[in-house]
């Protein structure tokens, strides 16, 4: 496994002096890498940019820009901060290897470089970024990509932060019915070209899904990233997740097959974002008042036969729309006192 | 006793694990590489430029220590650890020196390598 990851590593040496350059690329290339060289820091910085390379060997004393920069760049570049480094240099002082580990060189190989310290190293760093990788991709596949940032932003702790946001809930009416009456095959279709729709509107409007739950998803707009016009974003996503739905039901019509309806609900307010669950197993998500009140209100869209249902303070913050009516107070399940509620219209083509 | 030019131990290890033909290769450039250096350091003794005489001389120290000429490499290393503003006064003899030990250096890789 780590013989085959090696193989097809690309390698990029930076060091100004050329000797060095050619002894470890040649020893590097023998090992089996495909091996590029930079004489300095700012063409290493410049080569980085424009290919993937899966580890840098970086020489500390170079002209035009040295090592410690190279490091620091690197540090803060998003793109650039899982590339694997590893400082072959023959500076004099502890302090200086020290200051490389700590701007997060991952290893540290005194010059002349030992070629079998130095498969070694290098097999190990390979391995390292091999699984760092692996990691990252599954967060990007089961996380969405601003949890992911998130998480890669400021590390996974349990425990959540108040935020001011919007949340919104939707789901499938009659889904229960509806899956019952065809193959199973045919449901798990439906679901993802379903998700497919709602994790672009929704995406698209600067909302995260933060829960999936049969036919229904949670999502949330302000947080883990601040968001300014929360409550505009939501009722637009809102709008476009009915539009889509409607699309998706004239291909539904086409194919004979029943028409899908969903209801949404939308709250706004203060609330705990956060990574609830166990140290193992954790997700993303928002919990309060203004939670389960979105969650009321997403219940009440089949009482009222409406397709999104919006609080007081997700209204306020909209500007003058025509489109949404004033449903007056509700008694809502789970609530002691009446709340009032919007319908917002759809912006349908009929 | 004094150290070899050439420690034969190191530069057979080389040799072994990169290949003759390319240790040939990389001697050529080594000694293409190093008169630069060497006048390098000259300059910056002359400029009292701190930092170029250590770059020079750290440059030197890391090709003499690949070869296994460990006696330049030594004296190379002693300069670069002495490059603190001033410049030692005796650093023009010590440089001198470096050159003597260079051209031994270069004269045994060279026949070490067949050029």
């Amino acid at each position: 496994m780590r013989d085959s990851a090696q193989i097809s590593s690309r390698l990029l040496v930076a060091d100004d002096n050329k000797v060095n350059r050619l002894l470890l690329t040649r020893s590097l290339e023998l090992q089996g890498h495909r091996v590029a060289s930079a004489e300095n820091g700012r063409i290493a910085l410049e080569m980085l940019a424009k290919e993937p390379f899966d580890l840098l060997l970086l020489d500390m004393e170079m002209p035009e820009m040295d090592g410690f920069q190279v490091l620091e760049h690197l540090a803060n570049d998003r793109q650039l901060r899982g590339l694997p480094v590893i400082v072959t240099s023959s500076l004099e002082g502890i302090d200086h290897i020290v200051r490389c580990i700590e701007l997060g060189a991952e290893d540290y190989l005194p010059k002349p470089v030992n070629p079998v310290l130095l498969k070694a190293r290098i097999g190990a760093s390979l391995e390292k970024k091999r699984l760092r990788d692996q990691q990252a991709e599954l967060v990007r596949r089961f996380a969405t990509p601003e949890v992911a940032q998130d998480l890669q932003d400021s590390g996974f702790t349990l425990g959540g932060k108040r935020v001011e946001a919007s949340v919104m809930f939707s789901d499938i009416r009659g889904f229960t019915s509806l899956a019952e009456s065809q193959p199973p095959e045919e449901t798990i279709e439906l679901l993802n070209t379903f998700y497919a729709l709602m994790f672009d509107a929704i995406g698209g409007h600067g909302g995260v899904v933060t829960q999936m739950m049969g036919d229904g998803l949670m999502s949330v707009f302000g947080a883990p990233m601040p968001l300014a016009d929360h409550c505009g974003s939501a009722v637009r996503a809102a709008r476009e997740m009915v539009e889509l739905i409607d699309l998706f039901n004239v291909e539904r019509e086409a194919a004979d097959k029943p028409p899908i309806k969903i209801g949404i609900g939308i709250a706004s307010g203060e609330m705990v974002a956060g990574y609830a669950g166990t140290n193992d197993r954790a997700t993303y998500t928002c919990i309060g008042d203004i939670v389960n009140l979105a969650a009321r209100l997403e219940t009440h869209t089949k009482v009222v036969q409406r397709d999104i249902l919006i609080d007081q303070e997700t209204h306020s913050a909209l500007a003058e729309d025509s489109d949404i009516v004033r449903l007056g107070l509700v008694p809502l399940k789970g609530k002691a006192a009446a709340v009032t509620v919007f319908a917002v219209n759809p912006r349908r083509a009929r | 006793m004094t150290a070899p030019t050439i420690d034969l131990a190191t530069f057979e290890v080389l040799q072994q694990t990169t290949g003759e033909e390319f240790v040939a290769e990389l001697v050529a450039t080594f000694l293409t590489e190093a008169p630069i250096m060497l006048a390098d350091l000259r300059t910056a003794l002359a400029a009292g430029d701190t930092a170029a005489f250590r770059r020079a001389a750290h440059s030197l120290k890391s090709n003499a220590n690949t070869f296994g000429a460990l006696t330049l490499g030594a004296m190379a290393r002693d300069l670069e650890l002495s490059a603190q503003a001033p410049l030692p006064e005796t650093s023009l003899e010590r440089v001198n020196a470096l050159d003597q030990e260079y051209a031994r250096a270069a004269s045994s890789l060279a026949e070490l390598t067949g050029a």
